[in-house]
């Protein structure tokens, strides 16, 4: 997800696009982030964690802009 | 004076940066983004495109590409990179630059000749500007809002590293209209617009982008 | 589900199989079986099904398209004609050029993103193929009301998709048009024009020769992307009351495609392919069958060996799959590894799939077991052949005999200052900034002029400035009134195009966008617009060098006005002395070229009237050629020109106002009404310093061009002398103001 205090003007569009559609929400916050999905056949060791958050903090994420959020779902 | 001009998979404007070099006076080097070797070049073109269809984020995959290494150990010992566009995109995801390039504030991809005011010519790539001085010169992106946080807006605005502004419009939502910045040493800049488009009166709309190119190579001849 | 292979078709010629179902008729699909002399495999099945569908077989139009080369004019210009990928012109250095137009309207009204996007994606390889690298792209776009709901639907996404697919493959989207009508609504126009260049030595064909080549697809992974779309969108309506069909929209990927065009460029220069193919509409059956027909016939394909994005795909649906950035390459055993270097250095998956054979058939197996085993002609050259019944419909004349002189005729200046406005402001002539700004125009640094100019104009030689100009122009109101003056009407307006802007015409291409071929009032349209286009093209010495045909643009019953599209390239041996749209100084004399007379039948006055009816202008090509002439002739002296099409004079002066950022002082003959905004074809207007108009006049009297001086060029207003005046910053805010207040 982009960091609160940059602008994300996707997020803005969809708040915009909704009550357009006659939607009766109003969140008080829209955002428009982004989700990866790593699929392994096994329960990732705890080397592979530490793996998975270093691509997630070099690769996956941009740290100036972005936050992220790792989950595990079995 | 020889400009290495990198191609990645996705690099668009490679073509029309080393035309500009040529056009300057230079000769341009070919480099492809999976070769270590940077041929002995004098200074290095990061230039515009989609380098890896701008997937995942712009500049994110290719600043991992081998020939990044040998530029960023380059540009620490002084070597000039300039990063246009999708140049400036990769050099800020490599750290070279401070900040980030985001979506455009009207989330359109937008072509337009934008006029620019130059703030610093104490670069190796902006020497040949006067300060103050007006440009027009085309800009092209859908990523190009350039942001950062306040630390170093503050740092960018109190070192002069901010070498040019958009001006009469701020089309994509820069963090104070910033169209291009510097590194602390000055030989690492990064710009949106496009200089490379503008060095030709009948293709551009005005010569005022050659200054850029030109630069360097004063600046290579006088060192 | 069990393998249908060859074997058992053999055995089991009672099986019932789906024909109806994927889009065929019942005697097509008796005569696939008088032509294996058993039932087809279910592969065998899908592959005629879509290489017989009306996008890829042409069944309904091949025997009117044939006029284009029995009229074919003499020329010498022609390096590669129809039948080919795309159309191949000599424009001198040793440089060839080739360009198609080709549509994408079906897709694009149930995925407009995608659908625009594709659509680019799939005429830049069909330049791709011939050898070319694409240097530009060109959109003739066509929407329902610009207030519309759907329009809002359709429009951003279409124009995205167009920008964010040629905006990422490099290649510069530098002209087009967009018209807004009520007769789009529902089927909204997208056609998409691509131009490449090379060498003369460099030009590619689509031909599979020479026993033991080996057969190479590479570029993306196939996977479901399209399954059945060619048959299923091309041949059926919206709203109809059939079965639906799986709705199929295939999805682009331009960074696949720009190191595509990358790889491929290398492997042409160092001459490693023998014939190229590119996989567009029905995908493999349509590569393989059209490789192999080009050859010997023989061909051996595994295609067990293709790589896929998604494991579960049967054998059938591999064979119908549409992705996209696909290329099939027939290869010799000393120059493949050298291919699939490039390919690796590229990061481009390549894979053999099979090879040239000494057989007369095209033989497709699947993990060893034949599936198919054709004729290939059969399926790529030999499909059906309609003769559509044709019959002028019974409501023409009523419609001709309802003219524009019902309408109540303007007469004071006031009168004459709104109508201007309203049609500055309406969508049609409305600045078009908002969508030409999503597209990128400089890339690879070639651009001359783009969009607003009347043609578009890339260099191709940067030491010699040899360039070529292209425009597109159609004209569906016209070609309702009278399909064949409409038809050449369109081609006179794109030839004037290209000839205002100094370049000399060479060749034509066409996208002929209709309703239904089993209406026969539509037939009747389409004949006689392909008949008009086959005489204006010999008449004009412009060969048709190939095109593309869109039917079924139809809701229900009802059919879109018939809109031949046609783009024609000219070649300019300087680009430095094309003749820009702007005047950029004061003190120019403006001079009307070619005769004016009472043509509102069909145009925008009586567009925003709401009406249609009478008949369009006459059209006269000899006078356009001479009109052409005297342009290119006078290249040199001209500073700058714009040619009069909708809105007419009134228009054409205001657009070269706003362009210029400067006013006119003009003063209009008598009658004004008819000389503002009567649509006349073969006239442009021209600046031009007072030291040469004599000597200009002179010469136009020589290519008999009558020349009528209007005034000058200066001040910050159009002045319309004792009529009405206007400033040029009210003018722009109203012309400028349109396109965002409807679409953000």
């Amino acid at each position: 997800m982009l960091k609160a205090e940059i602008l994300d003007p996707q997020g803005q569009a969809i708040a915009n696009a909704l009550p357009r559609m006659g939607f009766s929400l109003s969140p008080v916050s829209t955002r428009q982030g982004k989700r990866f999905e790593l699929t392994f056949d096994h329960e990732p060791t705890d080397k592979e964690i530490a793996e998975i958050k270093k691509a997630a903090e070099t690769l996956l994420a941009n740290p100036v802009i972005e936050i992220f959020e790792i989950r595990m779902e079995r | 004076m020889r400009v290495g001009v990198v191609t990645f998979p996705g690099t668009l404007d490679d073509f029309d940066a080393a035309r500009a070099v040529r056009f300057a006076g230079g000769e341009s080097v070919s480099l492809w983004h999976g070769d270590e070797d940077l041929a002995k070049v004098d200074a290095v073109i990061l230039p515009g495109g989609f380098s890896y269809g701008d997937y995942l984020r712009c500049g994110a995959i290719a600043r991992f590409a081998p020939v990044m290494s040998s530029i960023i150990e380059g540009a620490k010992n002084g070597l000039p990179v300039l990063g246009i566009c999708n140049g400036f995109q990769i050099l800020c995801e490599s750290h070279l630059l401070p900040g980030a390039l985001t979506r455009n504030k009207g989330l359109h991809f937008y072509c337009k000749d934008q006029e620019l005011e130059i703030l610093n010519n104490t670069t190796l790539w902006t020497n040949n500007f006067k300060v103050g001085e007006k440009i027009v010169i085309p800009l092209k992106n859908g990523e190009g809002s350039f942001q950062c946080d306040d630390k170093t807006l503050a740092e960018l605005e109190g070192e002069g590293r901010i070498i040019a502004k958009y001006i009469s419009e701020n089309p994509n939502g820069s963090r104070n209209a910033i169209a291009g910045i510097a590194n602390a040493a000055g030989n690492v800049v990064g710009i949106m617009p496009h200089p490379e488009h503008a060095i030709d009166s009948l293709t551009g709309p005005s010569t005022d982008g050659l200054a850029f190119f030109t630069s360097v190579l004063k600046k290579m001849v006088n060192a | 589900m069990s393998l249908d292979t060859v074997e058992i078709a053999a055995k089991s010629p009672a099986q019932t199989q789906p024909w109806r179902e994927l889009g065929l008729k019942e005697d097509e699909y008796q005569r696939i079986r008088e032509i294996l002399g058993r039932r087809p495999s279910s592969s065998e099945l899908a592959m005629y099904s879509v290489m017989w569908s009306e996008h890829c077989s042409y069944k309904s139009s091949k025997v009117h398209l044939r006029q284009f080369g029995e009229k074919a004019p003499a020329t010498d210009v022609l390096l590669v004609g129809i039948g080919e990928n795309a159309g191949v012109v000599d424009v001198g250095q040793g440089y060839a050029v080739t360009f198609k137009v080709e549509s994408h309207n079906h897709p694009s009204f149930i995925e407009p993103y995608q659908g625009a996007a594709t659509g680019v994606g799939g005429i830049v390889r069909d330049i791709l193929t011939m050898g070319a690298r694409p240097i530009a792209i060109l959109d003739p776009l066509r929407f329902g009301p610009a207030d519309a709901p759907d329009t809002k639907r359709v429009l951003p996404g279409i124009v995205a998709g167009i920008g964010g697919y040629g905006n990422c493959i490099g290649v510069p989207t530098i002209g087009g048009e967009v018209v807004f009508d009520e007769t789009y609504a529902g089927n909204p126009l997208v056609n998409a024009l691509c131009i490449g260049v090379m060498r003369h030595d460099q030009i590619k064909l689509a031909k599979a020769s020479g026993t033991g080549n080996l057969v190479v697809l590479f570029g993306a992974k196939t996977g479901g992307d399209g399954i059945g779309g060619v048959s299923v969108l091309a041949s059926e309506t919206f709203g109809s009351s059939k079965p639906a069909k799986r709705p199929a929209v295939q999805v682009g990927d331009p960074f696949t495609e720009k190191v595509l065009i990358e790889c491929c460029l290398e492997i042409f220069a160092e001459d490693l392919v023998i014939g190229i193919q590119d996989l567009g509409g029905a995908g493999l059956s349509c590569a393989t069958s059209e490789l192999a027909s080009a050859g010997a016939g023989g061909m051996l394909i595994q295609l067990d060996k293709v790589p896929l994005r998604d494991a579960n795909l049967s054998p059938e649906e591999i064979l119908m799959s549409e992705s996209q950035e696909r290329m099939c390459a027939v290869v010799s055993p000393e120059k493949i590894s050298r291919f699939l270097e490039i390919c690796k250095k590229w990061e481009v998956v390549s894979t053999v799939i099979g090879e040239v054979t000494d057989g007369k058939h095209l033989v497709i197996t699947w993990n060893g077991e034949i599936i198919v085993d054709v004729p290939p002609r059969t399926v790529a050259h030999d499909g059906p052949v309609y003769n559509r019944p044709i019959k002028r419909p019974a409501e023409q004349d009523a419609l001709i005999s309802n003219t524009t002189k019902s309408l109540a005729v303007p007469k004071s200046g006031s009168e004459f200052r709104q109508i201007l406005l309203d049609l500055m402001a309406s969508p049609n002539l409305a600045d078009k900034s908002w969508i030409t700004s999503q597209y990128d125009r400089y890339v690879q640094g070639n651009t001359i002029s783009a969009s607003p100019s009347d043609a578009s104009i890339v260099r191709l030689d940067e030491e010699t400035f040899l360039g070529v100009a292209v425009s597109t122009d159609a004209n569906g109101r016209w070609c309702r009134l009278d399909p064949y003056t409409g038809t050449q009407l369109a081609l006179a307006e794109a030839f004037r195009n290209v000839a205002a802007s100094g370049a000399k015409p060479l060749a034509i291409t066409n996208c002929l966008n209709f309703g239904s071929p089993e209406d026969p009032g539509v037939m009747w349209q389409f004949s006689e617009s392909v008949r008009a286009l086959a005489d204006g093209a010999l008449e004009m010495g412009l060969p048709v060098t190939g095109g593309n045909v869109s039917f079924y643009n139809q809701t229900g019953s009802v059919a879109i006005l018939p809109t031949p599209v046609i783009g024609v390239l000219g070649v300019i041996d300087d680009v430095r002395h094309a003749i820009p749209l702007a005047y950029k100084k004061a003190g120019l004399e403006l001079i009307l070229l070619g005769e004016t007379w009472e043509d509102f039948d069909g145009g925008e006055w009586a567009h925003l009237q709401k009406h249609l009816g009478g008949l369009p202008p006459r059209v006269n090509l000899k006078h356009e050629m001479r009109l052409g002439k005297l342009m290119s002739d006078s290249r040199d002296q001209i500073v700058a020109a714009h040619d009069l099409s909708d809105g007419g004079l009134a228009v054409s002066i205001t657009e070269m106002a706003l362009a210029s950022k400067i006013g006119a002082i003009v003063n209009i003959p008598e009658n004004h009404f008819v000389h503002l905004f009567s649509e006349t074809p073969g006239r442009i207007l021209i600046a031009i310093e007072s030291d040469q108009v004599d000597n200009f006049v002179g010469r136009a009297i020589d290519c008999e061009i009558t020349t009528t001086k209007l005034g000058k060029t200066g001040g910050d207003e159009i002045n319309f002398e004792n009529l009405f005046s206007i400033s040029i910053a009210e003018m722009r805010e109203i012309n400028s103001a349109t396109l965002p207040r409807l679409f953000g």
